[in-house]
């Protein structure tokens, strides 16, 4: 045991029915240190950090804390608590009904008597203390996401936690909230917590962390000081294998853009929340939306798709006047939708692995043609398959899932339709870096081999640079430019994004 | 052994139904060891002249079909919407008073004035139900809430309607289907129990309605993005539910040949609700089994049928049945649920360490 260490866990075993979560895995948390969790999704990071906040018990191995004679024993989240070990997950936990004050202090009261006006001085206090922009007497809902967060944050803090656990904290803010989040990690750093980073953003890694721990199949492949794990070889630890994997995407990605038939072709297209818009796809084209989070985006393909009410325009598919009222009408004129938020949208999560594959081809097959179960058996076996979901079985409840699997199975769902056209909205969010690469390839596969016309989109602009032959670049709800050939660089779309001269 | 027996329960399907069906084979032996005669079935004659099967299971049966019925249309409801309609009895009262001024409009109960009367009681039950389902798919509100309204002013409807505080009826047709069909020596509302269940099975043979509701009741809003229209579904469990509660009615008034607004399926909408619950099914809605809500009704039948055969008083038959459905519920309840898994795991998971350990030596 180091002496600088706020925890330690030694060996520790976690099995779950069928497989082996956590096969001997060590940590070691210093003080003072951000120390970056990595691995793809079912490597046991989530089980990791659920041992250690008492969520799972661990069924082998040790945990010490500083402070705490011997070993420690955790068997509540409660109890994770009161050793100093404080968690804020990537879904905020706080009530958004109640004040930021009311939150700070929420189930820390002692005795009958809770004095909310002390508390509201000492709110005013931490928030101040922090940096974090926010009133005591604010309601929670009315900040931004990641002032919601940094409350969280601050709620730990507060409660003198050692060891604070930051799971996914970054995957639903932008750039500048990521920043001003990342000097208040510093910040507590400096004052000697303990900050456990969890995230699928490489660059996040390397902005802010002093060490790595990376795990692979439930096992530790090893801890890493951050000067001395360049990128890419974190990459390939994560995978377990090198980067030809990355070299096969740019071969296949000969992007192809010549002017062959129009698939879908829409003029000023809009919704309710969406302004009026032109745009078309060619049969086999890929093309992207980009622009910052809230800059219509999402709220664009929605509208073709009939997600949100359209509220007007004129549709043509492969040169026919369609009419696009409601989701049903978008996929019998061939069209599918992988939503952005795939907890809110996509998964039916009770419902199982076979009838979530399913869903939407019985669907447009109709309400009087059910297929036999023998077929739904077939279909969800073979897409189990061919995109290699990892399931205990057809019949497993799609929410059990890991995410990158869970988007598989949605991916699997539009793909069984056979679409002319697939809307792909932020497919890779939240997943690991080989489900998406292979995400990534299976895109460009579709585009050449079965001449299906794509749209992806995705935060990442890396991403869509390497995948996309034409960029709709938004902003302000409204389409700002198109970006085609040589133009498809980082920082001509960051241009374009910021308002530059084309 | 314990691992095998819950695999096969999850491959089978039959794991939700594990609590009813438990429930009722301790139910079954407690009145094995308590009176064996409780099991008798004797051949007898009736008012009418038919012979009959009487006994208790015969009359646990029979007297549950009512339950039965709604408990089915209950669990389409509960599925969809995530919610409860309590206005089945008072719906209920409604069609049944229909159903009774159409027949009191003939001097004679006949053939052709029964068909009339059916179909009316049937219309107009789901014409009411859908006015909840409206309220609730098309407006939003809660289903509890939407349902108080007839729930509330259901019964004096009902009133209205016959204008009279209890309408008799009379005559074979009502005594065979009521009682007993001359030369089957079983009650008729059995078939109607047995009638509803092969046309709810054929719906769910011939269409999607499973898939969608199930699906709508889990996550609506995913459920709209892939083409299926969440209103007609919550829609249609309505009008489903609609066609259940007219069966119901018509039972209970050929049962007791005459109609009381007051009493005709009173306080049957908690039981309904409980059958449902008691089968395993998720009052927030999504996955269903209509066996389980079927079963349910039936437990909460012989409960009443055993607690009145060890000679309970009335009013004390309610808090004996409190006490079994509580022991019930919490035996479903999703923490034991899950404390019986992590028990049958750990053997399980020492039973594969011993078993890897041998491989080893």
């Amino acid at each position: 045991m180091q002496n600088d260490a706020v925890l330690t866990m030694r060996g520790i075993d976690k099995q779950f029915p069928g497989t082996k979560a956590l096969n001997k895995v060590d940590f070691t948390l210093r003080k003072g240190e951000i120390h970056a969790l990595m691995g793809e999704n079912g490597a046991g990071k989530s089980t990791l950090i659920k041992v250690l906040t008492g969520v799972h018990e661990k069924d082998g191995g040790s945990i010490w804390v500083e402070g705490v004679e011997g070993e420690a024993h955790i068997h509540s989240p409660q109890e994770a608590q009161n050793l100093g070990i404080a968690t804020v997950y990537q879904e905020i936990t706080l009530c958004p009904n109640l004040t930021v004050a009311e939150n700070m202090f929420i189930g820390r009261t002692e005795g009958q008597m809770v004095h909310w006006k002390d508390f509201e001085k000492r709110t005013t206090e931490i928030l101040n203390n922090l940096g974090i922009p926010a009133r005591a007497k604010q309601e929670l809902s009315s900040c931004s996401l990641a002032v919601q967060q940094m409350v969280a944050i601050a709620r730990a803090v507060d409660m003198n936690c050692k060891v604070l656990i930051l799971d996914e904290p970054t995957s639903s803010l932008d750039d500048k909230e990521v920043e001003m989040l990342f000097s208040l990690m510093r910040d507590l750093k400096s004052r000697g917590v303990g900050i456990i980073f969890v995230t699928h953003f490489l660059e996040q890694v390397y902005e802010v962390s002093d060490r790595i721990t990376v795990l692979r199949n439930g096992e530790l492949v090893g801890e890493y000081a951050i000067e001395d794990l360049p990128q890419v070889e974190l990459v390939a630890k994560m995978m377990g294998k090198d980067l030809n994997d990355l070299a096969d995407l740019e071969q296949i990605g000969e992007k192809r853009s010549a002017a062959t038939e129009v698939v879908y072709e829409a003029e000023q297209i809009s919704s309710s929340e969406s302004k009026p818009f032109d745009f078309k796809i060619h049969k086999g084209e890929v093309n992207g939306f980009t622009g910052l989070l809230g800059s219509g985006r999402s709220e664009s393909v929605r509208a073709i798709f009939g997600a949100d009410r359209v509220t007007g325009g004129k549709v043509k598919m492969k040169g026919k006047d369609t009419k696009i009222s409601k989701p049903h009408d978008a996929m019998k004129a061939g069209i599918g939708y992988l939503p952005e938020d795939r907890k809110r949208d996509g998964i039916i999560a009770d419902l199982s692995v076979r009838e979530n594959i399913i869903l939407a081809l019985q669907v447009m097959k109709g309400f009087f043609h059910p297929m036999t179960k023998a077929q739904m058996e077939a279909f969800a076996d073979e897409y189990i398959k061919t995109l290699n979901i990892k399931t205990a079985s057809q019949d497993t409840p799609v929410g059990s899932l890991s995410g990158g699997n869970q988007q598989k199975v949605i991916l699997a769902r539009w793909l069984l339709t056979h679409p002319d056209y697939l809307i792909l909205d932020e497919p890779t969010r939240g997943i690991d870096v080989g489900t998406k690469l292979e995400i990534q390839k299976l895109v460009l596969k579709l585009a050449t081999e079965e001449n299906m016309s794509i749209t992806f989109i995705s935060s990442e602009i890396e991403e869509m640079l390497r995948t996309c032959s034409r960029l709709i670049v938004m902003r302000d709800r409204n389409i700002v430019g198109e970006l085609t050939g040589d133009q498809l660089t980082q920082a001509q779309v960051m241009k374009t994004i910021a308002g530059g001269e084309q | 052994m314990a691992a095998k027996k819950s695999s096969f329960l999850k491959k089978s399907g039959l794991g939700q139904l594990l609590i009813p069906i438990t429930a009722l084979v301790i139910l079954l032996l407690f009145n094995l060891i308590r009176d064996p005669s409780f099991f008798s079935i004797k051949v007898a004659v009736n008012n009418s002249g038919n012979s009959v099967l009487s006994g208790n299971l015969i009359t646990i049966i029979d007297n549950a079909s009512a339950l039965a019925v709604i408990a089915m249309g209950m669990t389409l409801v509960t599925a969809a919407c995530g919610g409860q309609d309590i206005s089945v009895g008072a719906v209920g009262a409604i069609a049944g008073s229909f159903f009774v001024k159409i027949l009191k409009s003939w001097e004679t109960v006949t053939a052709g004035s029964m068909i009339l009367a059916i179909v009316v009681c049937i219309l107009t039950a789901v014409a009411f139900m859908m006015f909840n389902g409206t309220l609730v798919a098309v407006f939003k509100i809660q289903p509890m809430i939407a349902t108080l309204i007839l729930f509330s002013c259901g019964r004096s409807i009902a009133y209205w309607i016959t204008g009279s505080a209890t309408p008799q009826l009379s005559g074979p047709i009502i005594q065979a289907m009521g009682m007993t069909i001359p030369g089957i020596p079983i009650p008729t509302p059995i078939f109607a129990v047995i009638l509803v269940g092969i046309v709810l099975a054929l719906i769910f043979r011939l269409t999607n309605l499973r898939l969608y509701t199930q699906s709508v009741g889990v996550n609506q809003g995913a459920a709209r993005l892939n083409g299926i229209n969440p209103t007609a579904i919550k829609l249609l469990s309505f009008v489903l539910l609609g066609m259940c509660v007219a069966v119901a009615a018509m039972i209970g008034v050929c049962r007791m040949a005459q109609l009381s607004h007051k009493t005709l399926l009173v306080d049957i909408e908690m039981d309904a609700i409980l059958a449902v619950a008691i089968g395993g099914n998720n009052l927030g809605g999504g996955r269903f089994r209509i066996a389980g809500s079927i079963m349910g009704a039936y437990i909460i039948q012989m409960l009443t049928t055993t607690l009145y055969a060890m000679n309970v008083a009335t009013v004390n038959v309610k808090a004996y049945k409190a006490i079994v459905i509580i022991i019930i519920v919490v035996a479903g309840s999703p923490v034991i649920k899950n404390w019986i898994t992590s028990m049958t795991n750990k053997i399980r998971a020492g039973k594969m360490n011993t078993s890897a350990a041998k491989g080893v030596e």
